[in-house]
């Protein structure tokens, strides 16, 4: 394999593998907070306890995604130097940004956390918990400030070479930001839900001794699931509706369109020919990629031919078209999951409503397991946004395959990808022995 | 002065507070197999930098954005040349971080020694790399004309860069021996004292030697390693004399001065060229745009002195010694 592949495999892995953690950091941060706001507010022991369970286990999902941050702060000059000189002007400032406002912040108050119960007012305590669940919602608004910038560049001129700031208002209220950032934040808050709901299933099913802080936790972790996959599905579907026209060919490759339709037809299943650029089969919904694209049954949606004939003539000579089995897969993969995932919440709200939660081991045990989806939709997504936008790192203004470090061989890259692998390998099964060691032996261990 | 000096100023004093407080908390984690006699011993250790190490790891978070956002050639020049040695201090780094939260959630001792061998060398391999990177810059290095390194991983373990690198190294496990005499108690505060006073003669000696090599070996701003050793020999007479707290504040002193002799010998360039004086990259060829530089220097304004402020008060809540009574949350 060149260095242009080994370094986009190992861009992958190691952002993919960050953000497995994230996800779970974002959205349980902030269900350890709500917890510990009831037990100040009501004073009732079982919140107390509630909070340092689900603490602990945010604590642990939480180290790994600091430790596997470090790296992301680095690796633009590690393996993409000439992405680094060409967009550095721009793309340095978010991370920077990032790091002064959101890392401190998480950093400073999480160890005030953990180690302040004693020497801390309850307020105050209850404070630097809160401080921590801003600061990584901050650290999460600022890199996709930064990743927008990769998707649909704003607020730029190409100067001495490299892209220059022009317009720093511009960079933060890039259009792409108001659609992707709820819908991270909220793909968070699914994650942790799920992970409250699955761990609290498990604990129900079991019928121990804690049954009340587990149902008080699945009923905290149910509105979440309502709030958050509803919220998912809002935002996706209008952002959606944004690439359509900002990323067309993101989209186009999504949707595995190759010719221009008007209306178009939503492919539900397709067998794609990449290299005849053509699908083999296909199982199509008709009219109904142009009534999400526009809440209408007629419109155009651009396919990835016409699309590629017009960024030949723009760019010249090129593949513009991105790997379109993938992107059509993932994207189905995300929005099934999403859908399946309103459902389950919805369906628990009712058990709830209707005290059948536990007499239903079924739902249960179906909960157990969904826990894991929200993590296949959330890397679903993301590898559409970023394998969709290829070639470009830059959409329209660097290619992937420029942006590397010249210097650094492919042998380098394969000596230091072993290395993550192996690495990431074993907090992997470090972290997933301690995260089922805790869940499973309950709030008393502590 | 222009908004490049000013971003440089920034880098430095960012490389500066990130040397002084995780210089700390790596000596510390150094000194782990050495001070600590069993698991009760190593948990109090490990405690005494629980509540800091992450905020203190945050300040080189820090100065890699900043290098990033105001001098986006010396990022992309410097991280793609020390390519093999940033990605073993990476490795080091994220086990080490890692190790403080997972090693007490299990009482099997193989999993125990196994995350305290992961906080030693995640503490040591950091501590030699940034010595080794920063005189590097300053020594020279096989920079092309397109700011290029076309060096190998073995052109930067020359003499003089492996000294730099046993200099921080030295500086760190001094600021980890005063700290642990700072913060700890009874027979493990002993053991502190006797290793600070064993560790402060030998870091002058080292701290000496690389200024003077400095001062042969790449011409570099003398002075102030000159004030840096005579920091260190009253380092070693208040650790004698044990006052630590005063010994705390002129190891750090001598830590910062160090560390400036470094970059005022580089400014006003950030990476020496040692193929041709014209090809080093400096705070002007190196830098962003005046406007990129103009809202950076906003951001830091507001932001810089806010962290400074809460980040200080957690040393003031965490300000007692770690004993056999306090509750060990690591």
């Amino acid at each position: 394999m060149d260095a242009v592949t080994l370094a986009r495999w190992q861009f992958g892995i190691i952002t993919v593998y960050h953000f497995f953690f994230v996800p779970l950091t974002l959205g349980l941060v902030t269900l350890v907070a709500v917890m510990q706001t009831m037990h100040y507010r009501t004073g009732d022991e079982i919140y107390q306890k509630m909070t340092k369970f689900w603490g602990k286990l945010f604590l642990i999902n939480f180290a790994i995604g600091v430790a596997t941050g470090i790296v992301q702060e680095f690796q633009f000059g590690l393996n993409w130097s000439e992405y680094a000189r060409f967009v550095g002007d721009i793309f340095g400032a978010p991370l920077a940004i990032e790091a002064l406002m959101a890392f401190f912040l998480e950093s400073v108050f999480l160890g005030l956390w953990v180690f302040g119960q004693d020497k801390l007012s309850k307020g105050v305590h209850l404070a630097a918990i809160w401080l921590v669940a801003i600061g990584s919602n901050l650290s999460a608004l600022w890199i996709l400030i930064a990743n927008s910038f990769m998707q649909h560049p704003v607020g730029y001129v190409l100067r001495n070479g490299r892209a220059e700031m022009t317009d720093f208002f511009a960079l933060i209220t890039n259009p792409n930001i108001f659609f992707q950032f709820p819908h991270v934040i909220f793909s968070g808050l699914t994650t942790g839900a799920f992970f409250v709901l699955g761990i609290s299933s498990y604990h129900l099913l079991r019928r121990g001794d804690n049954m009340e802080l587990f149902r008080r936790s699945f009923n905290i972790g149910i509105v979440a699931a309502i709030i958050g996959t509803l919220a998912v599905g809002l935002f996706g579907d209008a952002q959606g509706k944004q690439l359509i026209t900002s990323q067309p060919m993101k989209m186009a490759a999504a949707e595995a369109l190759w010719e221009t339709e008007d209306p178009a037809g939503l492919a539900l299943f397709a067998l794609i020919d990449e290299t005849n650029k053509r699908n083999s089969l296909e199982i199509e919904i008709p009219y109904m990629l142009s009534f999400m694209s526009y809440s209408k049954f007629s419109g155009e949606v651009k396919g990835m031919l016409p699309l590629q004939a017009e960024y030949e003539k723009k760019y010249g000579p090129g593949n513009y078209i991105p790997p379109v089995t993938i992107s059509f897969w993932t994207f189905r993969t995300m929005v099934g999951i999403g859908t399946l995932l309103i459902g389950l919440a919805l369906l628990g709200a009712f058990l709830v409503w209707r005290g059948q939660l536990e007499q239903t081991p079924l739902y249960l045990k179906g909960m157990m397991g969904a826990a894991v989806l929200p993590y296949i939709a959330n890397s679903s997504g993301w590898l559409l946004t970023e394998l969709g936008r290829q070639p470009w790192i830059v959409f329209g203004l660097q290619k992937t395959s420029d942006a590397v470090s010249p210097n650094v061989t492919a042998n380098m890259i394969l000596m230091s990808l072993i290395g993550f692998t192996v690495l990431y390998g074993a907090l992997m099964v470090a972290d997933l022995y301690l995260l089922v060691k805790f869940a499973k032996q309950g709030p008393d261990s502590a | 002065m222009d908004l490049n000096v000013l971003w440089f100023i920034l880098v430095v004093v960012l490389f500066t507070g990130f040397f002084i407080l995780e210089g700390f908390d790596y000596g510390v984690g150094i000194l782990l197999p050495f001070i600590a006699k069993n698991d009760q011993d190593r948990r109090m250790v490990i405690n005494t930098i629980g509540p800091f190490w992450d905020g203190n790891e945050v300040w080189i978070l820090t100065a890699g954005g900043a290098i990033f956002a105001a001098f986006p050639n010396w990022y992309a020049t410097m991280f793609s040349g020390f390519y093999l040695a940033l990605v073993l201090m990476l490795f080091a780094l994220i086990a080490r971080g890692v190790a403080f939260e997972f090693r007490s959630k299990d009482a099997n001792p193989t999993w125990r020694s196994l995350w305290d061998g992961a906080i030693f060398v995640g503490s040591l391999v950091p501590s030699l790399v940034w010595g080794i990177a920063l005189t590097n810059l300053v020594r020279g290095l096989p920079i092309d004309a397109t700011m290029t390194y076309m060096g190998g991983f073995f052109t930067l373990l020359n003499p003089m860069a492996l000294l730099g690198g046993l200099t921080t190294l030295a500086l760190f496990i001094l600021q980890g021996a005063i700290f642990l005499s700072l913060k700890t108690t009874d027979d493990l505060l002993a053991r502190a004292i006797a290793i600070t006073k064993k560790v402060a003669p030998v870091t002058t000696g080292v701290v000496l030697l690389f200024t003077l090599a400095g001062y042969f070996m790449v011409d570099s701003f003398t002075p102030l390693g000159i004030l840096a050793v005579v920091l260190l020999a009253a380092t070693v007479w208040l650790t004698q004399q044990n006052r630590f707290g005063a010994a705390f504040i002129t190891n750090s002193l001598g830590i910062a001065l160090t560390n400036l002799t470094i970059f005022l010998s580089l400014f006003p360039r950030v990476m020496v060229s040692s193929l041709n004086p014209q090809w080093s990259l400096t705070i002007y060829s190196a830098s962003s745009s005046p406007y990129t530089l103009k809202i950076m220097t906003m951001v830091a304004f507001v932001f810089v002195p806010i962290v400074l402020m809460y980040q200080g008060w957690t040393y003031w809540v965490f300000r007692q010694r770690i004993s056999r009574e306090v509750h060990l949350e690591y």
